[in-house]
């Protein structure tokens, strides 16, 4: 009856901790990478784990950039069913891990020597309170631009280094009716573009305050609105059919040559790879105007959840096997993005690949890496998707930059 | 009162009659457009779709992307395609939909000719459970499937459609026997005939034609359930719908809509496969019944 | 022979035995439905961020706040967004679906040659999950690729239909495909409907001289109140439970122009991490559809006894 009524407490009060459902032997991981290259390259962890007898069960569900496998991830943890390992990223992390739900792997880390290898910026969402809880697996940096090269030579266009020469080519895209900038209209991509915009307008300090510190003064400042200004400007030159369009839709107009820009974030590459372009030959890769010494980012890592208070050797191993250079430089060759750490030979990467592992390494010495608002990796989901609101809105002519600034201050507030 | 009442006493003209057609086939046009996005779609090359043209007839007519989505498309880290999750599928629907179906038709025979006090209200309520959106049940019921045993098992997934299929099941038997005569009920129960035996021997010989409109409805709607198939389901057990959701979604990673649009009508084809056969007893039911007060 | 507490067992089972046999779901029914509709309530008062989170020591890591989840709702002009949408979604499906599921059941009942072709094409939509088929319909209306584009490619340069990238067209498209989901449904249960209609009191009427018009108005369409009344309920079910449909063609977009309260509850409890807004939305979403639904279960029901 005591049994029975903990049971029942423990059940009621909607949280229980992970009793193995999964098998001593093996890792259970959640994740939702699922698309060909992706699941592919994960296959390569799995085949590593295997190697040393450690059984794969695979949890895969896709949807909404790892929203429906959160949503999953709350049920399966309400039913005391905790998957081993659940890929995720910044914000989410932090808050799991704030909630005790998370493994302590301060030993592994310890024995590979995390610590030294891998950005502070990236640590502060792989740590809570000093804990190592997660396994970071890749750095995605958002503020690029992808361009045609053939579109940008027939129009005498070089590789636009600041706003105004970014002004200037486009301008000149328009005059000879190519579609200047390629954009999908979905909230999500608005709020890339912002990020960078954000970025180039004021400057590493301003966007810290506005988006990191979500200081009140800068999201309600001039410098804000004259971001808001910028975004008009991109929204008055894409094309008419933008809005709900797909990501790489949008890329397959630069590839295409319809369409001169597309920002967006690295794993855009592929998409060109895949249709069989070479960089720096048919395409270019190079960071938003202004945002040359800076890197927005976002890195997907896998959350090791507690499994009654021990970290079991197969957890253990499949922690460490994330981190080894051989899979990190296998598996972020074909994800598009760099290593999570920064002793990774580059050797394997492509021309963009090579320029992204540099400008990492050369942002995180200086102090100039920061985590990507628009990627859940400045401030969490609840004031994420508030700012989102407002750009999305603003961007599709529901408010004008001086509205815009009003409500950004008003949603964030609210939402904090 | 069956299908040979064709013989209406409606009369019309000629004009009218080429009107009546013309509008019929207008609106079959209009039903059978987006399979026809999705169909033509789902036997071109990927570049064709791409640059263009989604509406065209493929240029390269190919049948790769049927074979990729069925046996080698990447659905989780191993490239199994849709087929193993297709059982998966049907383990969880058949009985479900046979649970629900027998409570709703013994729910239907109590409410309607063993009737108490209150049976109206309590019908009442089950009824209102059809209308509880699925998003607010999720967390709790994860809470409930744990303490249960059943999280990340198919008798889990099972009982969740049982319980959210009665309410439709009861709603049609009920209507259904409600204009079946109580008069051979009450002479069964003359001769002594118990509870179960008039069920067995007087309802339910007659009661096909409902109980397909049943089975149509809780299999479309289970089969196609994705956030309890998601939630509830281990991976290797998970439906075929979060196998194509797996498939189709996917943020950072190639789009091969030709594959997409393959792998969404092979998961469709156990449901199109039940609306075609079962379709005219489909009318034929609602007729005889369900759609009488 | 049967001894005399044997038979008296028997009988009060049969007395018994129909309230047994509901008992199972009836207690399914309280717990997983109503159970859990005042777990949604209570969560409702609470500031539950990721989840209603109990510490290893049995203490909550939440706390009541009464009704700010509330008050904050209401402030948000995402949630009257929401809401203006689903009065305009729900309201055009409903009447749209019934008009063209009773149009296309009367056309159909004429004798037509080719209705057992006809019919599955009508019905097949909804059989097919909407994680799909929203992005056929996402295409199809694509003025870049779709319906515009071909128009124009046929001759009709000036043909223009951009709906969907309108943030104030947007929302008709959603109805535009969810008619065409469930509109053949509707019209299956209106033809039901039809062929059950006594053909003696529609000569007698003929006899008399009625048009076909009057005959339609005046007898045949008032005999399918049952069947509008099933339809309804049905209709209303769909609209407010639709979600796969907004994700999968509009995402809510463009901006927000296309947010159903389905939506925005979602996105609260699952992507914002706030979850006691999301649990303060569902619960006026079911109050609503308790106003509704209420008082037609009622007139429904009590006629039936």
């Amino acid at each position: 009856m005591n049994t029975f009524g903990k049971r029942l407490k423990l059940s009621t009060a909607i949280f229980a901790l992970s009793v193995g459902a999964v098998q001593a032997a093996d890792v259970e991981v959640l994740h939702w990478w699922t698309s060909g290259g992706e699941a592919a390259a994960l296959n390569v962890l799995k085949q590593d784990l295997e190697s040393q007898d450690i059984g794969w069960q695979d949890m895969p569900v896709a949807g909404g950039g790892g929203e429906q496998a959160m949503t999953v991830l709350r049920a399966r943890v309400t039913a005391g069913d905790a998957p081993t390992a659940v890929q995720m990223l910044g914000f989410d992390i932090l808050d799991w891990g704030n909630q005790g739900a998370l493994a302590n792997l301060n030993d592994v880390a310890a024995q590979e020597g995390w610590d030294a290898v891998v950005p502070d910026a990236l640590k502060a969402f792989a740590k809570v309170d000093g804990k190592w809880v997660s396994a970071p697996v890749n750095v995605h940096s958002t503020n690029w631009v992808w361009a045609n090269k053939s579109v940008l030579d027939a129009n005498g266009i070089a590789v636009p280094k600041t706003w105004d020469e970014f002004v200037a080519a486009v301008e000149k895209l328009n005059a000879a009716g190519v579609t200047p900038i390629a954009h999908g209209g979905q909230a999500w991509q608005d709020a890339t573009v912002f990020d960078a915009v954000a970025m180039s307008t004021g400057g590493p300090e301003f966007y810290k305050a506005a988006f990191i510190d979500l200081d009140e003064e800068a999201l309600g400042s001039d410098t804000m609105k004259e971001a808001f200004d910028r975004m008009s400007f991109i929204r008055a030159n894409v094309d008419d059919n933008f809005s709900g369009r797909d990501w790489n839709l949008a890329t397959a107009m630069v590839i295409n040559g319809e369409a001169g820009f597309q920002m967006m974030g690295d794993w855009a590459k592929g998409e060109f790879l895949n249709a069989g372009k070479v960089p720096g030959e048919d395409f270019l890769c190079f960071r938003f105007p202004d945002t040359a010494n800076q890197v927005t980012f976002n890195a997907d890592q896998f959350a090791m959840f507690d499994q009654g208070g021990v970290v079991s050797a197969e957890q253990a191993a499949l922690a460490s096997a994330i981190l080894s250079p051989s899979f990190q430089s296998a598996f972020n060759v074909v994800k598009g993005s760099v290593p999570a750490r920064t002793d990774v030979s580059d050797e394997a990467f492509d021309a963009c690949g090579k320029a992204g592992m540099k400008d990492l390494a050369a942002a995180a010495a200086s102090n100039n890496l920061f985590g990507s608002m628009a990627h859940g990796h400045a401030n969490p989901a609840s004031v994420k998707n508030a700012i989102y609101d407002v750009v999305t809105a603003h961007f599709n002519g529901e408010y004008d930059s001086a509205t815009a600034v009003e409500e950004l201050v008003d949603a964030v507030s609210i939402a904090q | 009162m069956s299908v040979a009442t064709q013989d209406t006493a409606i009369r019309t003209g000629r004009i009218a009659r080429a009107m009546i057609y013309l509008v019929l086939v207008l609106f079959a046009l209009f039903y059978v457009l987006p399979l026809y996005v999705m169909a033509v779609n789902s036997v071109k090359p990927l570049s064709e779709i791409t640059g263009g043209g989604m509406m065209a007839l493929p240029e390269v007519w190919t049948i790769e992307p049927w074979l990729k989505a069925w046996s080698t498309a990447q659905i989780g880290v191993e490239p199994t395609g849709l087929r193993p999750y297709f059982w998966n599928s049907i383990s969880m629907v058949v009985p479900a939909v046979a649970i629900s179906t027998v409570l709703g038709a013994l729910n239907g025979y109590v409410l309607t000719k063993w009737r108490f006090r209150w049976d109206t209200i309590l019908f009442g309520l089950m009824l209102f459970a059809c209308f509880i959106p699925f998003q607010i049940v999720l967390i709790p019921m994860a809470a409930v499937l744990g303490f249960l045993g059943l999280a990340g098992s198919t008798s889990g997934l099972v009982l969740v459609h049982v319980v959210y299929g009665i309410g439709f099941s009861t709603l049609y038997f009920r209507n259904y026997y409600a204009v079946f005569p109580t008069e051979l009920v009450r002479a069964a129960q003359i001769d002594g005939a118990g509870f179960f035996q008039i069920f067995w021997r007087i309802l339910l010989p007659s009661s096909g034609p409902i109980s397909v409109v049943c089975i149509i409805w809780q299999f479309t709607n289970i089969w196609n359930d994705f956030l309890f198939g998601a939630s509830f389901a281990s991976g290797d057990g998970a439906p075929m719908t979060v196998a194509l959701n797996n498939l189709v979604q996917s943020s950072t990673g190639v789009k091969e809509y030709n594959v997409h649009f393959a792998g969404a009508i092979l998961a469709a084809l156990p449901t199109l496969l039940v609306y075609i056969v079962a379709g005219r007893y489909f009318v034929r039911g609602l007729m005889a019944g369900s759609v009488k007060g | 022979m049967q001894s005399k507490s044997e038979v008296d067992f028997r009988s009060r089972l049969q007395i018994w035995l129909p309230k047994i046999v509901l008992s199972p779901s009836l207690a399914l029914v309280f717990v997983f439905v109503y159970g859990f509709i005042l777990f949604t309530v209570y969560v409702s008062f609470t500031d539950s961020r990721i989840l209603p989170f109990v510490d290893k020591n049995g203490d909550p890591t939440f706390s009541l706040i009464g009704f700010t989840n509330y008050e904050k709702l209401f402030s948000l002009s995402h949630w009257e967004i929401s809401l203006t949408n689903m009065a305009v979604f729900a309201g055009l499906y409903i009447v749209i679906c019934s008009a063209i599921g009773l149009l296309l059941a009367i056309f159909l009942d004429q004798k037509i040659r080719g209705e057992g072709l006809l019919r599955p094409l009508y019905l097949y939509p909804m059989a097919l999950s909407f994680i799909v088929t929203g992005t056929a319909w996402k295409w199809f209306l694509d003025p870049a690729i779709g319906l515009e584009n071909i128009m124009q490619s046929w001759g009709w340069v000036s043909f223009s239909f951009d709906w969907i990238k309108s943030r104030d067209f947007a929302i008709y498209t959603v109805v535009l495909a969810a008619v065409w989901q469930s509109s053949g449904f509707v019209m299956a249960m209106f033809l039901a409907g039809l062929r059950g209609i006594d053909n003696e009191i529609l000569k007698a009427a003929q006899m008399d001289g009625a048009s076909n018009w009057n005959l339609y108005r005046r007898i045949i369409i008032p005999q399918l109140r049952p069947a509008f009344l099933s339809a309804f309920v049905i209709l209303a079910h769909l609209a407010i439970k639709t979600f796969d449909l907004v994700i999968a063609m509009t995402g809510g977009g463009p901006g927000r122009a296309t947010e159903l309260p389905a939506t925005f509850m979602y996105s609260y409890t699952f992507s914002r991490n706030q979850m006691g807004i999301g649990a303060a939305s569902a619960v006026i979403m079911l109050m609503t559809i308790a106003a509704i639904m209420i008082p037609y279960l009622y007139s429904e029901l009590k006629e039936k006894t």
